[in-house]
């Protein structure tokens, strides 16, 4: 009989399960993984030494490209610990816009998250529905900052600027009517905040679409429970934060715990499994899409009475208007200093956390007093996650592996930095 | 919030009892509680930190490594090269500093130890948190800081067979090699960097805007 050996396999880094570009190597026994060694670090940019060298302002979109799905929660981090330090409190309806898209962001991550990973598993409607909500989505994203993905709309101090009184309209095209294009624009007669608001309706009837195909499905049943079993006190252990500890039953989330912006102020419950697998983490994440939706729809009802300024008043730190720059020497001397020098930091320390979708995201950032940060280091959440990778899928099937990096959630541009 | 900064300040009292000698020193900026580390004790105030009623650092969320060697370091404007020093760091060169959260008592610690030897070393906290692997693997790699103990210290986020510590000071923004295809040889090859470095925004200092 022929002699039965270990051997190893190369998965990735392109591969369309591996979320990215994920190489592991894999030992394995037959089908079953006995070991596995991720390599990352194959979308290294650097980002922490490339902010060394630029002022304070100039990082905030490099940090949207970090975990490119939850953009504006990770400028929400960044501009955080820049206003702890500076001693800035940004005004409490910019609070409030921040508060708002993030939950929007929450939303946005966790539909390309139950999309990707249905569709690993052979899943492929989710996939669509939830891309159908993402678009609208985005187009939030736009009509506040032109653009649909990298934002940069937080700023030190509060937010670029309020919330927008129109949405774009979709214009009639060969394949679409006037009266087909007048359906599609129902709900953008009004502000962003009616778009919104709309959206706020329809999306939980949307969930109940998500968990119609998948909560009781048998095929996706049978490939995530009991997969990936991590146990509560093995998951802090692991540095496990976000829906991959609420997953194992641990009752942690930062926006209750450490409230940060408005959440304090906010009605939302925290979902938490019990058995730790995949499929609880999967019930997790929905249940916070439907949370999230909570949060939206109270931020909308307090930005519809409450208007106000959504930046701070001071221009060492914001650019005054045009219009004052052209006529004004001061603010024109403002206007130069800060977009030439930037504005100096006072020397210090500090850690900055918020409850990113995928977990704890944090911003270290130390000052020398510069006008540019000494040294950031970005805590990505996904990094710990897929550090435990191999203990998570030791003694698995090679199938399996896609499940467990599926419900990981992991993204690349914040794991390589 | 207010009863988590209240056993903040609880657990800045015991402190001293509780490490002894290799509490350095220690202050409060910002809500947030620093302290400096021996760098010989860390393993074992590590443990402290975790086992202890009072502490239960049951999380270690982040551990970094730091080069200090240009702190305080400005572009010299008027001769347009050169750097000059306002303030330069008054400890070691590299550090390594651990940020640690207690999911039970709902507070945050940060410990900083200052390592002298060179290379730097410093013991390795795996064996207490077992998510420092990856991050004590990024310290190497980004640093070169070695951590005595770690079962697999190998680079994580450079390139295969890279050469340096990227995130050290003196190491150049714009990198050591590049890479690109040579068509007489028919592969991919690697060359020293043909940038230019360059100084967009010079770094300033400006005194009124420090802390009173």
């Amino acid at each position: 009989m022929a002699e039965i050996r270990n051997y190893t396999m190369n998965f990735g880094p392109q591969h369309p399960a591996a979320h990215g570009v994920l190489r592991i190597i894999m030992e394995m026994d037959g089908e079953v993984i006995e070991r596995c060694d991720p390599h990352i670090g194959l979308l290294h940019r650097g980002t922490e030494k490339l902010a060394e060298s630029k002022p304070y302002n100039q990082s905030i979109g490099y940090m949207d490209r970090l975990d490119y799905v939850s953009m504006m929660c990770n400028e929400h981090a960044y501009v955080l610990a820049i206003e702890k330090m500076l001693g800035v409190i940004p005004p409490i309806r910019a609070q409030y816009i921040r508060v708002f898209f993030d939950e929007i962001t929450r939303i946005l991550n966790h539909c390309l998250w139950l999309g990707a990973h249905a569709l690993d598993i052979g899943a492929m409607t989710v996939f669509l529905y939830c891309f159908r909500e993402r678009e609208d989505l985005m187009d939030c994203y736009e009509a506040v900052s032109g653009a649909r993905m990298h934002a940069t709309y937080y700023r030190p101090g509060g937010v670029y600027r309020d919330l927008p009184d129109q949405m774009p309209k979709y214009a009639p095209t060969k394949r679409h009517s006037e009266a087909q294009t007048k359906a599609r624009n129902a709900d953008r007669e009004g502000s962003l905040l009616d778009f919104v608001e709309a959206f706020t309706d329809r999306f939980p009837g949307y969930v109940d679409e998500y968990e119609t195909l998948l909560s009781d499905n048998r095929i996706w049943k049978q490939r995530t429970v009991d997969i990936g079993v991590v146990t509560p006190e093995r998951a802090k252990a692991l540095g496990f934060t976000g829906a991959m500890l609420r997953g194992c039953g641990v009752e942690w989330d930062l926006r209750k715990k450490q409230p940060y912006a408005v959440y304090e102020k906010m009605d939302f419950d925290i979902p938490v499994g019990t058995n730790g697998d995949c499929y609880d983490r999967y019930l997790v994440r929905v249940e916070e899409m439907r949370q999230s939706n909570r949060i939206i729809k109270q931020c909308i009802d307090w930005l519809r009475k409450n208007p106000g300024p959504v930046i701070v008043d001071d221009h060492k730190l914001i650019p005054p208007s045009r219009e004052n720059m052209k006529g004004d020497m001061e603010s024109l001397i403002h206007h130069f200093k800060l977009f030439t020098e930037g504005y100096c930091v006072p020397a210090g320390e500090a850690y900055a956390a918020i409850e990113h979708p995928k977990g704890e995201f944090g911003i270290y950032l130390v000052s020398d007093g510069a006008n540019k940060p000494y040294r950031i280091k970005i805590r990505a959440p996904g990094f710990p996650h897929l550090a435990a990778l191999h203990e998570m899928s030791q003694g698995h099937m090679l199938a399996d592996m896609v499940a467990i990096i599926g419900s990981l959630d992991i993204v690349f541009g914040e794991i390589d930095r | 919030m207010a009863t988590a900064m209240m056993r903040l300040s609880q657990l800045r009292e015991y402190l001293p009892t509780l490490l002894g000698d290799a509490l350095l020193s220690e202050r409060v900026e910002f809500g947030e509680l620093t302290c400096e580390i021996a760098c010989k004790d860390i393993k074992t105030v590590c443990q402290k930190l975790k086992d202890h009623k009072n502490a239960q650092f049951d999380q270690l969320i982040d551990l970094c490594g730091m080069d200090y060697s240009s702190y305080g370091e400005e572009d010299d404007v008027l001769s347009g090269s050169g750097t000059q020093n306002a303030t330069s760091w008054p400890g070691s060169r590299y550090a390594v500093v651990y940020h640690l959260l207690s999911l039970n008592h709902n507070f945050r610690i940060r410990l900083r130890t200052q390592l002298d030897s060179e290379p730097p070393t410093v013991e390795s906290i795996i064996d207490i948190w077992p998510a420092a692997n990856w991050f004590e693997r990024e310290a190497f790699d980004l640093l070169g800081i070695i951590f005595t103990g770690h079962p697999d210290l190998r680079r994580l986020l450079t390139d295969y067979g890279f050469i340096g510590h990227p995130f050290r000071k003196d190491f150049p923004l714009s990198g050591q090699v590049e890479m690109r295809y040579d068509k007489e040889q028919g592969r991919v090859i690697y060359q020293p960097v043909t940038i230019e470095p360059r100084t967009l925004v010079p770094r300033t200092i400006r005194k009124d805007t420090s802390k009173p």
